[in-house]
């Protein structure tokens, strides 16, 4: 009888209160900016990806006269006639947007000062054609002078396929970048993660001295552009290098190149990936495993290297991600090597072919997709033994490992701090290697290309405006997606299209929001060539991981205090301002200096979307590279350095402060 | 229990009608009809996942029901958002607010409706004073020990007078000894500011100390609705014999009008519907069972089985110290096999020297017996 008992449809509707309306605003704007300055972008560029243009010959009829005007033949179509001739080949009528054929040609005994006239028509009302810069279609006949019709030109038809990519793949110059990039990433990837593995490890596991100095120096490559470590490879092992005899005659502008300085720049993900993986493990473990009499060496096997796992993964995908994703690095010092990232740039900058840019993103889209789906997964997984309760591990004193350890932990230091040591002196010299007197002609912005120090300025107020208005957006984003009820779905997408930005590289972002904003149709097309736009494209390129902490901290927050709030009669935005923000302060700062540092540094969506009154440090870098006054790109990757690394210490200190002053609420276990 | 509560003297304060709750294909309440009276304290009481969370926030609007409707204090609620309902909520996390002093937790129910700083700072001082933690309004929540944080989310619950209280779970993250403690004094609390209050709790022990009556749920339905002692004492259902305190479940046969089975063995019972011969459960509080044999009463007190018919011998497989009196399991031929558990007075247990291998001569009486259809799903859950 029990289970014969089935529910009546669900018959109540809710009455929604003021809380309900405002909620519903929040989210609004939320999904829509996500739209805006995601999903539509991406949308665009792969249709430009997949839109082809051709003439379309079979859709035109023509009829000519005799001389004396009359029309005793019948109209033939023009794909007929240029059949019969053999003039256009199918390839010939392949175009872009912007091709225009000229039809005369296809008459051999064609002159303009002829009395022949011509009938003319489209076969259906949606094909146009111009004559005399006149728009015309339809099927309508109309009737032309000689003279006129030298002056009928056909307009491409558009289409979808995959024509595109056919060509793409035709061409082994372009698909070699994929071979290149993918062997670079993979190389660097199993460099890094190998060398951060036994940093994290020092750390974790020895009871060596300085760790806080050491963990604080394998963070510094955050907090330059990527293509730093390339100058400063340019200044050791570059043509005037210092040290190029170390090569051995091998060239630095190369695979080598690319490889050292993506491990430079990827250091500190991975190291900190796999510190926090190292410092989950339970000490328990270990003392079961002692008690079990294994060795050291098989304790690290079976204890260390399992639970460590899903850290290590993950902190393999994400190296592997940034190294196919970024674009400055191999610019600089990758000479003929060519890799996907730079060939966008290159297809779209040099040569103004943004359908084949399109293609190529969409190529890149693969991989970096592909590294980001894998990395969700096992950070699920990872979740998961997160929340089993372990005890932390304390290492005990060892005086032969703990040498080791440090001497380690020493050389990679020395290998950063020399790269920004490299650059910075090159930055102050006059004419390395020459005359290594000191001297500040390299600051002098100005005479170079670039944008000078406004574009010091432009970055500056880029990373302020993307701190700001990115924490704003980032965390209402992750409120909606955490406290706000009902709206499964809506709420499900969200978080996936808050997920994306991770897995489309800075390239596509920017390459994306070109074919986007710059329509004359859109809406926003007023924010094309603005700084708005630069805003918009940083903080969405930077939105997860952002995203990722705010969710983090609304989580560790009781799921009930909403409930609480509602039953006393109070407004939500009440309980976000008095308890919400300021329980969650310590993650808003960091979202904030993580935006701001990133900003500062960013060269990849940037890079296509820069104006000339909006010009970037972090772009001017790139360009004065690029114009070979590599001793004032150093100087101006410097300073961003020294900005970052400014804004990185106010940060602390106000972390601290916060802190300090919540100390007495806020338990200490 | 001081309050006789039999519906229909008033109408009740809170009325739910026909009320169903689906998340997606699992329905979590299914056709709940009840009322509580005004001034009462009610306990929804069931193992987990029974539906009584749901029910409680579908009352607080929290969670709304699929279909059903939702009276309070005459007017219909059903389809109210939270903020417009009017009940006070403790949760079992407490939910205080981290960074807000314990004075700016209970007032944050009190502001911004029109009263004044000072008015602010009176109700809350009294209510600090009702739960006794008047100097601790400057301090954290953190800075509290889990009974003080307790009585501050009640505190703040009750601020603004609501009608009604809801208490979600409120006592399960206490240490057992501050529990009971609380207990006692929550109920006294309810009792002198005479709120209605509906209590979700999976303790029995809670629900039978605290509550004027108890809803007894299980997968989404209610079992049986009733004071403590009545669901003690007539337990309508085998679910419900065996959810409230110690029971044995002995599977039986109907014998006749007034009798069961077990095996060979013949019982009396009081009388009853069942057909001859059907199988059915027959049931037995352990301390309803009387012991007999020389000592088993107190010296002097006569000992005589007036009935054999009700009487059998059994003997003692196992036992277990409880302080207070010892649980012994006793199995035999008598019983099929079956274990009956007792309770024996550590007077009993030295007087006849008891011991695990000994025989011991049981009397069921026949007013303490109860049959239930048998449902074999609940017998195997155990």
């Amino acid at each position: 009888m029990v289970n014969t008992l089935t529910p009546p449809a669900a018959t109540i509707k809710p009455k929604l209160g003021k809380d309900d309306w405002i909620q519903r605003a929040f989210m609004f704007v939320i999904a829509l900016y996500l739209f805006v300055a995601l999903a539509l972008p991406l949308y665009a560029m792969l249709s430009k990806a997949f839109s082809i243009y051709n003439f379309d010959l079979t859709k035109y009829e023509v009829q000519i006269s005799q001389k004396d005007g009359s029309y005793p033949n019948p109209a033939i179509n023009l794909n007929e006639l240029n059949n019969d001739i053999g003039l256009y080949s199918e390839t010939d009528l392949i175009s872009d947007a912007n091709g225009r054929l000229r039809i005369a040609k296809l008459f051999t005994d064609f002159s303009f000062r002829s009395t022949v006239k011509y009938k003319f028509r489209a076969l259906n009302d949606e094909t146009s054609y111009l004559v005399a810069s006149e728009l015309k279609s339809g099927n309508q006949w109309v009737e032309l002078d000689s003279n006129t019709f030298r002056r009928l030109v056909l307009r491409p038809h558009s289409g979808r396929g995959f024509d595109n990519f056919t060509s793409y793949f035709s061409r082994p110059a372009l698909t070699q970048s994929i071979k290149n990039s993918l062997w670079i990433a993979v190389v660097s990837t199993i460099i890094t993660v190998t060398l951060a593995f036994w940093f994290a490890y020092a750390l974790a596991r020895s009871k060596m001295r300085f760790k806080g100095v050491f963990r604080m120096i394998a963070t510094l490559p955050i907090l330059v552009p990527s293509l730093l470590p390339g100058i400063a490879l340019i200044y050791l092992f570059g043509n005037q290098g210092l040290l190029k005899s170390f090569l051995l005659g091998e060239t630095i502008y190369g695979p080598i190149g690319i490889v050292i300085g993506s491990v430079f720049f990827t250091f500190p993900h991975a190291m900190i990936i796999i510190s926090t993986a190292l410092a989950l493990s339970d000490a328990r473990l270990f003392e079961a495993s002692s008690s079990l009499k294994a060795s050291p060496w098989k304790t690290f096997w079976t204890v260390t290297i399992p639970g460590a796992r899903y850290g290590l993964f993950s902190a393999a995908f994400v190296v592997f991600n940034l190294v196919i994703t970024d674009f400055g690095l191999p610019k600089v010092i990758g000479g003929q090597y060519n890799m996907l990232a730079v060939d966008i740039y290159k297809q779209v900058i040099g040569q103004q072919n943004f359908e084949m840019g399109a293609v190529v993103s969409v190529i890149l889209l693969v991989p970096a997709l592909l590294a980001f789906a894998i990395d969700r997964r096992v950070q699920k997984k990872q979740v998961a033994l997160l929340s089993a309760r372990s005890v932390i591990f304390e290492p005990k004193p060892n005086r032969f490992y703990d040498r080791i350890f440090f001497a380690y932990s020493t050389l990679v230091s020395i290998f950063i701090v020399a790269i920004i040591g490299v650059c910075q002196l090159a930055a102050l010299v006059k004419f390395w290697p020459y005359d290594m007197s000191l001297s500040l002609i390299h600051y002098n912005f100005e005479i170079m290309d670039g944008g000078g120090w406004s574009s010091y300025q432009n970055s500056i107020i880029l990373a302020i405006l993307t701190a700001i208005i990115g924490t704003v957006i980032v965390f209402m984003g992750a409120y909606v997606v955490e406290k706000i009820k009902g709206f499964q779905t809506g709420r499900a997408l969200f978080q996936m299209l808050a997920m994306l930005p991770m897995a489309v590289p800075g390239m596509v972002l920017g390459l994306a929001y070109i074919f986007f904003f710059n329509n004359p149709d859109n809406p926003f097309n007023f924010i094309y060539g603005t700084m708005i736009i630069l805003v918009v494209s940083t903080v969405t390129h930077f939105y997860t991981v952002s995203h990722l902490t705010a969710v983090t901290a609304l989580k560790q927050m009781d799921i009930e205090f909403e409930a609480v709030s509602s039953s006393l009669k109070q407004p939500f935005y009440k309980l976000v301002k008095n308890v919400t923000i300021p329980v969650s302060m310590p993650a808003i700062l960091n979202i904030s200096i993580y935006l701001f540092v990133n900003a500062m540094t960013t060269v990849s969506a940037v890079v296509f979307l820069y104006s000339t009154d909006t010009a970037l440090a972090s772009v001017a870098v790139l360009n004065m590279d690029d114009a070979g006054d590599i001793a004032p790109a150093a100087a101006m990757g410097m300073l961003i350095f020294y900005t970052n690394a400014g804004a990185r210490i106010l940060h602390t200190i106000v972390s601290t402060q916060i802190l300090k002053r919540s100390e007495k609420w806020r338990r200490t276990e | 229990m001081n309050v006789d509560v039999s519906s229909g003297q008033k109408s009740p304060y809170l009325q739910i009608e026909n009320l169903w709750k689906s998340f997606g294909d699992f329905v979590a309440l299914k056709n709940i009809t009840m009322n509580v009276q005004e001034g009462e304290l009610l306990c929804f009481l069931g193992p987990s996942g029974c539906g009584k969370t749901t029910l409680l926030r579908a009352i607080a609007g929290l969670e709304l029901q699929s279909s059903g409707t939702i009276e309070q204090a005459g007017i219909d609620v059903s389809n109210l958002p939270p903020s417009e309902r009017d009940f006070g909520i403790v949760f079992q996390s407490y939910a205080l607010f981290p960074n807000l002093t314990i004075f700016r937790n209970i007032a944050y129910g009190l502001e911004n409706v029109g009263r004044s700083k000072n008015e602010i700072k009176d109700r809350v001082s009294e209510l600090l004073e009702l739960v006794g933690l008047s100097e601790q309004g400057e301090k954290y929540p953190a800075q509290l020990s889990g009974g003080q944080q307790q009585r501050i989310a009640l505190a703040r619950a009750i601020a603004t007078s609501p009608g009604l209280l809801l208490l979600d779970e409120p006592l399960s993250a206490l240490d057992a000894q501050v529990r009971v403690h609380l207990r006692h004094e929550l109920k006294q609390l309810q009792h002198k500011l005479g709120i209605t209050t509906v209590m979700v709790t999976h303790d029995q022990e809670e629900a039978l100390s605290m509550a004027d009556r108890i809803v007894i749920m299980r997968d989404g339905m209610i079992e049986q609705i009733g004071t403590p002692i009545d669901i003690y004492k007539n337990p309508k259902t085998l679910f419900v014999a065996g959810f409230i305190g110690e029971m044995n479940k002995i599977v039986a046969t109907v014998g006749s009008e007034n009798s069961f089975k077990i095996g060979n063995l013949s019982l009396e019972c009081a009388p009853h519907n069942y057909a001859i011969d059907a199988e059915v459960v027959a049931t037995i509080r352990p301390e309803d069972i009387i012991p007999h044999g020389s000592g088993a009463r107190s010296p002097g007190a006569a000992d005589t089985i007036t009935n054999p018919r009700i009487s059998f011998e059994a003997e003692i497989v196992d036992m277990e110290f409880l302080g207070a009196f010892w649980r012994a399991e006793l199995s035999g031929d008598n019983l099929s096999g079956q274990i009956l558990s007792i309770n024996l007075s550590i007077n009993a247990v030295r007087r006849m020297s008891l011991n695990i291998g000994s025989n011991l001569q049981l009397e069921l009486p026949p007013e303490n017996i109860r049959l239930y259809p048998t449902n074999f799903e609940l017998l195997e859950r155990e």
